[in-house]
């Protein structure tokens, strides 16, 4: 199976037709099929907030949005996450990158990791955390009840899901 | 001109566009001035009227104003990068640039000092910057709206806000009719 693949197959299933992006070494792959597939606009932000301002935008004019981030970046998006999406009740997908954790090579990146997790609980998001490849099998189920209950929905996606990192 | 001056006058020909306008003392002004459905209000989230804005002209057909804020504008730097190469002709961001933070007590902003958004902008990639005194907003902002063209204004004034009360309509209603203003 092709993760990106079948994760952007997703995407599409559900409508989703505007994707913005904060890069992230373990989202590459999903990053190049977002960009390659001709029915989603991908705008690249420079920030997980200012994607989430443009999410925001973007469904209030008809479309479906999703942001694609890393976990570390959490804490930068709090305030719009309580007085933008949840305020206003927006849905928004977050597939986060779930930097460390198991298969991490990175000691630093461990430091927002063990933080992930209670941040979220803390927001009321509702959380999702993919460790085996067949996890993505419920990603079609979570967009759905994204959509169905106008609220941001985090899926973690760790390293062993992705397959590790090889020789680093 | 202080920043209410400036939206009184140009109410008319906000009226009839979507407008996403900054939190705090604008949104308020606004919505004290001209309160209309094609209004998206910001009760929180500095600095994201821009990006606001920039998702929804993308995302339909209809002409959008995002109304922003020197301070507001600094506070999210990175989106001028986005709007520079992510070409929206029916996008306009209106800086309503003052050199201060009106809503927390005009403390100076570095807009007002050494940094010129005009300047940053055009560094970013932005093609269409016009930068104008307040009473000459008028006519520059219709003919960004006709011209169907992507453009920044940064529009210059005197910083100094008035008396109003904040708004107490509910975020999902202004969502609510908001979104429908867009279909309709």
């Amino acid at each position: 199976m092709n993760i990106d693949k079948k994760i952007v197959d997703d995407l599409v299933a559900n409508d989703i037709s505007f994707v913005t992006t904060v890069p992230c070494k373990q989202l590459a792959g999903v990053i190049d099929e977002v960009e390659a597939r001709d029915g989603i606009f991908h705008i690249p932000s420079n920030k997980e907030d200012e994607g989430m301002g443009l999410c925001a935008g973007a469904f209030m004019g008809g479309k479906r949005p999703m942001i694609i981030m890393q976990n570390t970046a959490i804490g930068v998006t709090f305030n719009t996450l309580a007085t933008l999406t949840q305020y206003y009740r927006m849905p928004l997908p977050m597939l986060i990158s779930y930097r460390g954790e198991l298969r991490e090579p990175v000691a630093c990146q461990v430091e927002m990791a063990v933080h992930t997790k209670a941040l979220l609980a803390q927001m009321n998001i509702p959380t999702y955390h993919f460790h085996w490849q067949k996890d993505v099998e419920e990603l079609d189920n979570i967009l759905k009840y994204t959509f169905m209950c106008n609220k941001p929905v985090a899926i973690l996606t760790d390293a062993n899901f992705w397959g590790g990192y090889g020789d680093q | 001109m202080i920043r209410s001056e400036i939206l009184r006058e140009i109410a008319p020909i906000l009226r009839d566009q979507l407008v996403v306008c900054n939190i705090g003392l604008p949104s308020q002004e606004l919505h004290m001035i001209d309160d209309q459905p094609t209004n998206f209000y910001m009760l929180g989230t500095m600095g994201l009227s821009s990006s606001i804005g920039l998702g929804l002209a993308l995302a339909q057909d209809k002409t959008v104003i995002s109304i922003d804020g020197d301070g507001s504008v600094l506070t999210n730097l990175g989106t001028l990068p986005t709007i520079a190469n992510n070409v929206a002709d029916n996008y306009i961001l209106l800086i309503i640039d003052n050199g201060s933070y009106g809503s927390t007590g005009d403390q100076p902003t570095y807009a007002g000092k050494k940094t010129k958004l005009e300047n940053v902008a055009e560094a970013c990639g932005c093609e269409n910057v016009i930068t104008v005194q307040d009473k000459d907003l008028g006519p520059v902002l219709q003919k960004a709206i006709d011209d169907r063209k992507m453009t920044v204004i940064v529009c210059k004034c005197d910083s100094g806000n008035i008396k109003l009360p904040v708004i107490t309509m509910d975020p999902v209603v202004i969502r609510h009719r908001f979104m429908q203003a867009v279909q309709a």
